[in-house]
């Protein structure tokens, strides 16, 4: 019975609800178990006694209700599912307000560590860590809802570096799903999907991951697996800068935002084959700390005028973030993931980056950054979208409404 | 959410680090063995009507496209005399029943009316959940659709009421076989 131990109490005010498993594990196995149970707090008692008190990450919860949906603006969690639903036939708008008060009312409950309602395996909703659902939608969703969604809401121009299959691109809603806990993400998506399945059925699921809990330090920005620091101009949430690139005004999407969904598969192999300094000049930062080729640490700004002794651009004029900069219109908020699967020839990865960013208009935003990476970004040579989705992430609900409430009602 | 507190408080209590561990882990066993419904009993006028305190937690109903269905939740009874659930109407159903689960003579699983109804000790609960006690829907007049919600009213002895109304939930399980009865519509 060591299992109990890990939920025991570890400050007088910390009663979850494992403690009454822990009861009823008592009861149920006898004796044995008893003893299990005394070694536990004992434990526990110890611990108490020498070291103060530390939450454990799976007590951990992020709002659920509020002005934005959570999972935006919150730390990127370790772990990411991302589903995108095509809509059954016939599902008006009326079904849309059953579809999103049910999902509501389970995202609601399982962030905070509640089991949903006819939850089969109540046991796995119990640590939440820093679980967020975030919902968003489709071009076809908002007009089955009789309505209309921003002019951004449709399928992102074709770009000459597409690569895109259909199984990674578009749908009505998504399903955004993170945690710290990969047992608790799966649980709480495939509740969701549950109560779905009457309406929807499933078009894609991209699940990826960023370093685990506690691994360095909140905040920290990601790498992704080309080993590059992945997002260093990311606007600061909790910031104005923020709220201005992140949160649309106007209409059923006020305090929502944008989202754009890429899946970039990354050649490794082919990655392997280019040195360090090529691999440097390719982004125009050191892989090393992620600072720009001409300066010395991650947030110093880049100097694109900057010249080398024999008169090229110390930041090369093919380098991504020179052709990523537009003005200051043209920026973007990214929360990626990575992904690693099984490789299908004979090569020995099959890896890239569920590229996420949100940003409140993506037309003004988004595409023109992306157009100039289509037309001359050096990873272009190492990197494929292969799938691609965008979607309109409507805002935060209050206790007594649900997630699309502007929109459905 | 109620039956949580209730059973953190008693076991707050009883494991607080100024007992010895042999009392805490003797709370525990009597946790185990009384389970929480004994844990609080507020004080309560007992003359009040049964409706005024009674609640029910996380209700629920399965969605059907017709014939039968169950809705589930915790009946929870805070006052001092226990109370019993005579009956049950609800706007979705005219015919309703409410059911026991049971192993029946073949070692099978088996649902079947309550006889006396459901008893909410006093100062506890009782679950209404898959596999167990249940409300029954018997004839669906309208597919019971997830999303949308239905209404039901408690009778209990003293002829006092309760209304609650409950979301409608796809859910695969509770297909206990329904003991009188042979094959037809028993999906619940």
């Amino acid at each position: 019975m060591p299992a109990p131990a890990e939920g025991a109490p570890t400050g007088p005010g910390r009663s979850t609800r494992r403690q009454l498993l822990l009861g009823g594990a008592v009861a149920g196995i006898g004796a044995a178990a008893a003893i299990g149970a005394d070694y536990a707090l004992n434990r526990s008692n110890t611990e108490e006694n020498t070291a103060p008190s530390t939450p454990m990450n799976g007590d951990e919860k992020v709002p659920f209700f509020g002005a934005h949906q959570a999972g935006i603006d919150t730390a990127a969690q370790a772990h990411g599912v991302f589903v995108g639903l095509d809509l059954n036939d016939g599902v008006d708008a009326s079904a849309l307000v059953r579809l999103m008060r049910i999902l509501t009312d389970d995202a609601a409950r399982l962030t905070q560590g509640t089991p949903a309602l006819a939850d089969s395996e109540p046991e796995l909703a119990l640590s939440p860590a820093r679980l967020t659902v975030t919902f968003g939608f489709g071009p076809g969703l908002v007009a089955r809802a009789d309505s209309a969604g921003p002019g951004w809401l449709a399928p992102l121009p074709a770009f000459g570096i597409d690569r895109l299959q259909p199984e990674f691109s578009d749908g009505d809603l998504l399903l955004q799903v993170n945690g710290d806990d990969p047992l608790t993400v799966a649980h709480a998506a495939r509740m969701l999907l549950k109560d779905a399945r009457g309406f929807a059925t499933i078009r894609w699921t991209q699940q990826g991951f960023r370093r685990a809990y506690g691994t360095e330090r909140p905040g920290t920005t990601m790498r992704n697996l080309f080993g590059q620091v992945d997002g260093t101009t990311n606007p600061e949430p909790g910031t104005k800068d923020f709220d201005q690139v992140v949160w649309a005004e106007d209409g059923w999407l006020a305090g929502g935002t944008g989202a754009v969904i890429r899946r970039i598969r990354m050649d490794l192999d082919k990655w392997d084959r280019l040195d360090r300094s090529g691999r440097d000049a390719s982004v125009g930062r050191s892989i090393a700390n992620g600072a720009p080729l001409t300066g010395t640490k991650e947030f110093d700004e880049p100097d694109l005028e900057a010249k080398t002794a024999i008169g090229f651009p110390v930041i090369p004029q093919f380098a991504h973030i020179r052709r990523a900069r537009g003005d200051d219109s043209e920026r973007i908020f990214r929360r990626a993931y990575n992904y690693d699967e099984r490789p299908l020839g004979a090569e020995v990865s099959e890896s890239g980056l569920i590229f996420v960013s949100y940003q409140a208009d993506i037309e003004r935003q988004f595409i023109p950054m992306q157009r100039r990476l289509d037309e001359l970004d050096l990873l272009n040579e190492w990197t494929v979208p292969i799938g691609s989705a965008v979607f309109a992430i409507p805002p935060g609900c209050a206790e007594d409404g649900f997630i699309g409430d502007s929109l459905l009602s | 959410m109620t039956r949580q507190k209730l059973c953190e408080r008693h076991y707050t209590m009883n494991t607080s680090k100024t007992l010895p561990r042999a009392a805490a882990l003797l709370a525990v066993s009597l946790l185990a063995l009384t389970g929480c419904a004994s844990t609080a009993a507020p004080a309560s006028d007992d003359s009040k009507p049964a409706g005024d305190v009674v609640t029910i937690e996380d209700a629920w109903v399965k969605s059907a496209p017709d014939g039968m269905s169950a809705a589930f939740g915790m009946l929870e009874n805070t006052g001092d005399a226990d109370v019993t659930v005579v009956s049950v109407e609800s706007n979705v159903s005219p015919m309703m029943e409410l059911h026991e689960t049971v192993e029946n003579e073949a070692g099978e699983m088996v649902m079947r009316e309550i006889e006396g109804g459901f008893v909410i000790p006093a100062g506890g609960e009782l679950a209404l959940e898959p596999g167990a006690n249940h409300i029954m829907l018997m004839g669906l007049e309208n597919p019971l659709v997830a999303g949308d919600e239905a209404t039901f009213t408690l009778t209990f002895s003293d002829d006092s009421t309760y209304e609650f109304t409950a979301p409608v939930k796809d859910y695969s399980g509770a297909n206990e076989n329904y003991e009188e009865s042979d094959d037809e519509g028993m999906d619940h």
